[in-house]
């Protein structure tokens, strides 16, 4: 793994997690997408950034199964896979840690973790009033914190009473003990103060280490270049490019995002952020 | 946001410095609150009637307070999905009188009882139905419901009570003995309906995604809840529960009368409230609940016993209900 900053995944041949090709989306006579690639490759954190309508948010939709495209075809490892609906790509293993984060906020951490594929003992009447096993959700969840590096103590805290950084924390927990395979984080650091992002890109760092894959979407720039290991650039539905922040400057993404070259941004004063 | 609040009580010393570290106990066990409430009603009575400390009154409050109580219950699980129900009162009079007609016409009191049942489940199935996938607020759909079951129950019964019941309907109005000591069943029927939701709501899967479906209705989709399915349930669940408290007013007033309960709907609301259920949904407990049935139990006996009159007794539990909401926010507002 160590020489993968010198041989990229494309020149190693190494599978897609996560592939699509050729994709399309048209909403009436708006083309969002026009012929779009995309890849994740294992063990990877992949930016994706374009300016507003530059068709990402379409494209992780389609990813994630809220949408469907009109053309073109998604792969895991290689097969052609259908996503029809959030369940289908949930069941494939992407999980997408939302915006609004979708959490219960009256709900403990441990409630929240497992919220929906609760674990069960056996109760007083057999199968219908099957107890919740709470001490082994509890248990489960602080190792999965601890395992993401979230300090937290308790598991019985409702969430409410956590940070905006640390409920991030439990989104993404719940997604990466759910998901496994793919994580898509749609702008995470987006409503977080200095302190708080570092954390969710720390957080992040902690779910490749985990060995799954992240989707990042982010407008912020020095945070995608903190943590990505390859950025998919997305300009007006199609694919700009891809950059890595060790081979490339924000200003090239940025010309890549806006369409300009070097030299007229060097012209109107755009300096790197 | 700790320390914000610790320089503003510094800044303002007095009665919100004094009620700090109450409210923080308070925020942590939102049962004590109406528990100490209950309690010092009790030890206020007690002083000011020499009846009513007593294992007889004690019997007479149960008793009651059982149907409010029971409807309560039904409340709570409802008001924790962020709806309401006006109907519940009506529902449970509706299946009474059905009951008591059914029995007194012949029909065996199994199946007269059995018919009850199905049609306060199905009178909840409907307002579930209507919740749930229609989306109407359940505010109005239960509004409706209340009139168009109050109607249905004069229609039914052409405004005239059904007595001369037979016995087997008016179990629930016996009294068991336990240990030499004669315990009247209603108020036990009451605390296992209220053991049994306690259950279902901490204990089980189901508990949580009612909890989550009221606390944040597109949160617990996204995590494959099916809360279409889960308020159907509760709503249905709610009618059994109405149902049963048909069965214990039956018992306690011998009759089925159709003009019976008006008020208890707004009765139960009260109870789930004072038990510290917040209206907006996602928290809330049962045992609250049935604390929240004593108060105004109590509240309304006591008052009688020491001789004040029945409006004021309105009066008092109005009262209650606002500053029990108050104080809810007071300490859910520390939280934050």
């Amino acid at each position: 793994m160590n020489d993968a900053t010198n041989t990229t995944p494309e020149q190693a041949e190494v599978v897609p997690v996560l592939e699509a090709r050729n994709i399309s989306k048209r909403f009436g006579n708006v083309t969002a997408l026009e012929h779009v690639d995309f890849e994740l490759y294992p063990d990877e954190i992949l930016a994706l950034v374009g300016d507003n309508g530059a068709g990402k948010s379409t494209l992780i939709k389609i990813l994630s199964g809220a949408i469907q495209p009109d053309e073109g075809e998604i792969l895991m490892g290689g097969e052609r896979v259908n996503i029809r609906n959030p369940q289908d790509a949930r069941r494939l293993g992407i999980e997408t840690v939302y915006q609004d984060l979708a959490l219960a906020p009256a709900l403990d951490i441990a409630s929240n973790l497992f919220l929906g594929r609760e674990e069960r003992e056996p109760g007083i009447l057999g199968g219908i009033f099957r107890r919740l096993d709470k001490s082994r959700m509890r248990k489960e969840a602080a190792e999965n914190m601890a395992s993401l590096k979230i300090g937290l103590r308790s598991m019985r805290q409702p969430v409410e009473n956590l940070s905006g950084g640390q409920r991030q924390g439990v989104a993404v927990a719940r997604a990466v003990s759910w998901g496994k395979r793919v994580v898509i984080m749609d702008e995470p650091t987006a409503a977080l103060g200095v302190k708080e992002s570092g954390m969710v890109l720390e957080l992040i760092r902690n779910v490749k280490a985990r060995g799954v894959p992240v989707i990042l979407i982010s407008h912020n720039l020095p945070h995608v270049f903190e943590v990505a290991d390859r950025i998919q650039v997305m300009r007006l539905g199609r694919r700009a490019g891809i950059a890595r922040p060790g081979q490339q400057t924000m200003d090239t993404v940025v010309a890549m995002m806006t369409g300009a070259t070097q030299a007229q941004l060097a012209a109107t004063g755009t300096d790197s952020p | 946001m700790t320390t914000s609040q610790t320089t503003q009580a510094k800044e303002r010393p007095g009665l919100r410095q004094a009620l700090t570290p109450v409210l923080d106990v308070l925020a942590r066990n939102p049962i004590l609150g109406p528990l100490f409430g209950l309690a010092l009603l009790i030890i206020f009575f007690s002083v000011k009637s020499p009846v009513f400390f007593s294992v007889d009154n004690f019997k007479q409050i149960l008793l009651q307070s059982m149907e409010v109580g029971t409807l309560a219950v039904g409340q709570t699980l409802i008001i924790i999905t962020a709806g309401i129900d006006l109907s519940n009162g009506a529902i449970m009079v509706f299946g009474s009188v059905v009951m008591a007609k059914l029995a007194v016409t012949g029909t065996p009191v199994l199946v007269a009882i059995g018919a009850g049942l199905g049609l306060t489940m199905a009178l909840g199935l409907v307002n579930g139905l209507i919740v749930a996938r229609i989306r109407l607020p359940p505010f109005i759909v239960t509004l409706g419901m209340l009139n168009v079951v109050y109607a249905s129950t004069l229609l039914y019964t052409q405004g005239a009570a059904v007595d001369n019941l037979p016995s087997n309907l008016l179990a629930l109005g016996a009294n068991i003995k336990i240990g030499g000591a004669s315990v009247p069943v209603g108020p036990l029927v009451m605390i296992a309906v209220v053991l049994v939701a306690w259950y279902a709501l901490t204990q089980t899967p189901w508990g949580k995604h009612v909890y989550a479906t009221g606390n944040n209705l597109e949160a617990a989709r996204l995590t494959g809840i099916d809360t279409s399915r889960v308020l159907l349930s509760v709503y249905v669940l709610a009618g059994l529960i109405y149902g049963i408290a048909a069965l214990l007013i039956l018992g306690r007033t011998t009759v089925g009368d159709p003009n019976g309960g008006q008020t208890d709907n707004l009765d139960s609301i009260t109870a789930v409230v004072i038990g510290g259920t917040s209206l907006f949904g996602g928290r809330g407990s049962v045992v609250g609940t049935f604390i929240g049935a004593l108060i105004v139990g109590v509240i309304r006996n006591g008052l009688t016993l020491i001789g004040v009159d029945a409006l004021w007794q309105t009066f008092a539990t109005g009262v209650l209900v606002v500053v029990a909401v108050a104080l809810d926010q007071a300490t859910r507002r520390r939280r934050r």
